[in-house]
C-alpha cells in the first residue's frame, strides 16, 4: 500500500555533528592558548616594530647606503643550505597536500571498489510445489534470482526429483553455468515445450519445462560436456557443474545459494557430493591447480 | 620572383592574421603548433611511418563518434538494447555513426598492431626510444580494454555472453583473478551495475587514460624525433641521396637548383 505522505519506515537519524564541534573546540583551545601566551609575554609586535640598528661606521642622519654598496643584510647561504622554516614549509605543503588528496581520493576509490565485494548474497528462490516435479524427470526451471533487478538476473537450474531418500524427498539441482567460462549449458536431448508450466510463486513467475537430457548437458560456447549428474565428461571444463542448495518449505521446493562441485560419485538420490565454496568458472576446486585460487571474493 | 603585394592586400593579410598574432603573443600556441607540425624528420621516412598518425586519426574518429553516440545511448539493462536499435534504425544517420564507431574500433586495434609491427621491424624501439615502446604497449593494453568494455554496450546475446566469457577468463588468473572478475562485474554476478560500470569505464576512465598516454607518446615522438628506416644510408653515416629535381607540370620551366651551374636563367 502506497502512503502518499511517504513510506512509514523509520529512517536513521542524520549523522551527529558533535565531532565537528569537538574538533573546533580543540582548535579554539590551542589557538587561544598560543594567543594568550603571546599576550602574556608582552607581544611580539613591539620587537618587530623597533627601528633596525644603525649600520656600523655610519653617522646618524647620513644618506642611506645604496643596496649594492652596503653589506648584505644576511650572509649569503652556502649552496645547498636549507633553513628550518623553509624545510618545514615544504614538508607542510607536501604533507597537507597528501592528507587532502587522501581524504578526497580514498572514499572515491572505495566507492568504486567496495560494492563489488560487500553484501553479496543471493535470495532464495521458491520454485513452487514439489508435485510439479515428476520423479526421475529433469525439469529446466527458469526464474529471476533477484526480482528487483529484472531480466538481467534470470537464471536457469536443472531440477530432478530423485524420489525419497530415508523418507525425505531428494532433488538434484544443477546450475546451468558452465564450469569452463560461464556460458549457459543446454540439456543434451529434447525439451518438451508443450508440457511446460508457468508457476506463480512468492519469487515471481517460474517456468518449468520437462526435458530428457539423455546426453547430459552440453555447452554451446566451447563444447564442454557433462553427464546427467553434472560431471565433466569432455571438453574444456575443469570440474563438474555447480549445484544449488535446496530445501522444502510448506511443500514448495526452495533453491538457496550455489556451491561448487569437483566430481559427483553415484547417481540420483545416492549421489555423494563433496561441497566446495562457490568458485568462478574455469577455476579448479580440487587438486594441485586449486592452490592457484586460495581466496575467493564473497559470492 | 614574388610579385610585390599591393597595400590593400597587405592590409587584408594583417587583418586576417591579427587574431593569430594576438593568440601567439599571449600563449605561444601558434608557435607550438608550428613546431609540432613542421619539425624536422629524416629525409627517407616512408609511408610506413604514417601508421602512427593513422592510428591517432582512428582514435579521434572513435572519440568524436563515441561522444555523439553517448547522446542517444541509455546505459540501463532494460533500455540499452532498445536504445541501440533506436540509434541504428530511427535516429538520422545513426546507422552511419554507429557503424563508424563499431568498425572504427576494429580499425583502431588493427592499426595499433600494424604500427607496433612497423616499429618492431624498423628497430625503432631501440635507444633512446625504449620508453616510447613501453608507453605504446600500455596504449595497446588500454585500447584492447576499451574494446572489451565497449563490446558489452549493445547488450544483445553476443555482447552479454562474450562479456561473461571475458570476465571469467580474467577470473582464472592465479590468485588475483577471482577478485579482478568481481571488480569488473561490480559484484558476484553480472547485473545492472555491470553495464553501467562498463559504460563508465568505456567512455570516461579508459579514454582518459588513452588520451594521457597518447599525449606522453607524442611528446616522446617529438622530443626524440622520428627514426630512419633500417636501410637508410643517411642514418648509417653515408651521404644523403641526391634529391631528384622537383616534378613540375609541363609548361613550367624548372628553377635552377643551387650548386648547378651553366644552366640558362
Amino acid at each position: 500500500m502506497d502512503d502518499p505522505r511517504g513510506d512509514m519506515e523509520r529512517h536513521e537519524s542524520p549523522p551527529s555533528l558533535w565531532p565537528v564541534g569537538a574538533i573546533g573546540a580543540a582548535l579554539v583551545a590551542v589557538c587561544g592558548f598560543l594567543w594568550a601566551r603571546d599576550v602574556v609575554r608582552g607581544g611580539r609586535a613591539t620587537t618587530v616594530a623597533t627601528a633596525p640598528p644603525l649600520e656600523e661606521g655610519r653617522a646618524p642622519g647620513a644618506p642611506p647606503i645604496p643596496a649594492d654598496k652596503g653589506e648584505a643584510a644576511m650572509p649569503e647561504p652556502a649552496p645547498g643550505e636549507r633553513f628550518p622554516r623553509n624545510v618545514f614549509l615544504e614538508n607542510a605543503t607536501l604533507g597537507l597536500g597528501a592528507i587532502i588528496g587522501g581524504v578526497v581520493t580514498l572514499p572515491v576509490i572505495g566507492f568504486a571498489v567496495m560494492p563489488a565485494f560487500l553484501k553479496q548474497h543471493s535470495h532464495e528462490v521458491d520454485l513452487g510445489p514439489i508435485s510439479n516435479f515428476q520423479e526421475g524427470q529433469y525439469v529446466v526451471a527458469t526464474f529471476l534470482r533477484e526480482p528487483s533487478q529484472g531480466e538481467v538476473s534470470r537464471r536457469t537450474a536443472f531440477i530432478r526429483n530423485n524420489g525419497l531418500l530415508h523418507g525425505k524427498p531428494s532433488f538434484t539441482c544443477i546450475s546451468n553455468r558452465c564450469a569452463h567460462l560461464g556460458c549457459p549449458v543446454q540439456p543434451g536431448g529434447p525439451t518438451f515445450d508443450d508440457k511446460s508450466k508457468t508457476v506463480k510463486t512468492p519469487s515471481g513467475q517460474v517456468s518449468l519445462i520437462p526435458s530428457l537430457p539423455a546426453a547430459g548437458f552440453i555447452c554451446p560456447c566451447h563444447g564442454g560436456t557433462y553427464d546427467q549428474e553434472g560431471n565433466r565428461i569432455a571438453g574444456p571444463p575443469v570440474r563438474g557443474l555447480d549445484r544449488f542448495e535446496f530445501w522444502i518449505r510448506n511443500g514448495n521446493l526452495i533453491l538457496g545459494n550455489t556451491y561448487s562441485v569437483a566430481q559427483v560419485t553415484g547417481t540420483g538420490a545416492n549421489a555423494e557430493i563433496k561441497r566446495y565454496t562457490l568458485t568462478g568458472p574455469g577455476q579448479h576446486v580440487d587438486g594441485i591447480e586449486s592452490w592457484l585460487y586460495p581466496l575467493q571474493p564473497p559470492h | 620572383m614574388a610579385r610585390r603585394k599591393s597595400d590593400r592586400m597587405q592590409q587584408i593579410e594583417r587583418m586576417a592574421l591579427y587574431p593569430l598574432d594576438w593568440l601567439e603573443e599571449r600563449s605561444g600556441l601558434i608557435g607550438g603548433v608550428r613546431y609540432f607540425l613542421f619539425r624536422k624528420v629524416p629525409g627517407d621516412t616512408s609511408w610506413w611511418h604514417t601508421l602512427g598518425s593513422a592510428t591517432l586519426t582512428a582514435f579521434l574518429v572513435q572519440l568524436a563518434t563515441g561522444v555523439i553516440l553517448a547522446m542517444y545511448y541509455k546505459p540501463d539493462v532494460n533500455s540499452a538494447h532498445e536504445s541501440v536499435q533506436h540509434i541504428t534504425n530511427d535516429v538520422w544517420a545513426g546507422w552511419l555513426v554507429r557503424g563508424m564507431h563499431r568498425w572504427g574500433a576494429s580499425v583502431f586495434i588493427i592499426l595499433m598492431f600494424m604500427h607496433m609491427g612497423r616499429v618492431f621491424l624498423f628497430g625503432a624501439y631501440k635507444y633512446p626510444r625504449e620508453l616510447n615502446w613501453i608507453v605504446g604497449v600500455l596504449l595497446l593494453a588500454t585500447g584492447l580494454f576499451e574494446g572489451l568494455t565497449g563490446y558489452l554496450l549493445p547488450y544483445d546475446q553476443t555482447a552479454y555472453w562474450a562479456t561473461v566469457v571475458a570476465i571469467n577468463i580474467n577470473g582464472t588468473a592465479p590468485f588475483v583473478g577471482p577478485f579482478l572478475a568481481s571488480l569488473l562485474r561490480g559484484g558476484a554476478e553480472i547485473g545492472p551495475d555491470t553495464l553501467a560500470r562498463f559504460y563508465s569505464l568505456h567512455m570516461l576512465l579508459v579514454p582518459g587514460a588513452l588520451l594521457g598516454l597518447i599525449g606522453l607518446h607524442l611528446y616522446l615522438v617529438v622530443r626524440l624525433g622520428v627514426s630512419s628506416p633500417p636501410w637508410s644510408p643517411e642514418a648509417a653515416g653515408g651521404q644523403p641521396e641526391p634529391e631528384p629535381p622537383p616534378a613540375r607540370s609541363g609548361l613550367v620551366q624548372p628553377r635552377p637548383r643551387a650548386g648547378v651551374r651553366g644552366r640558362p636563367e
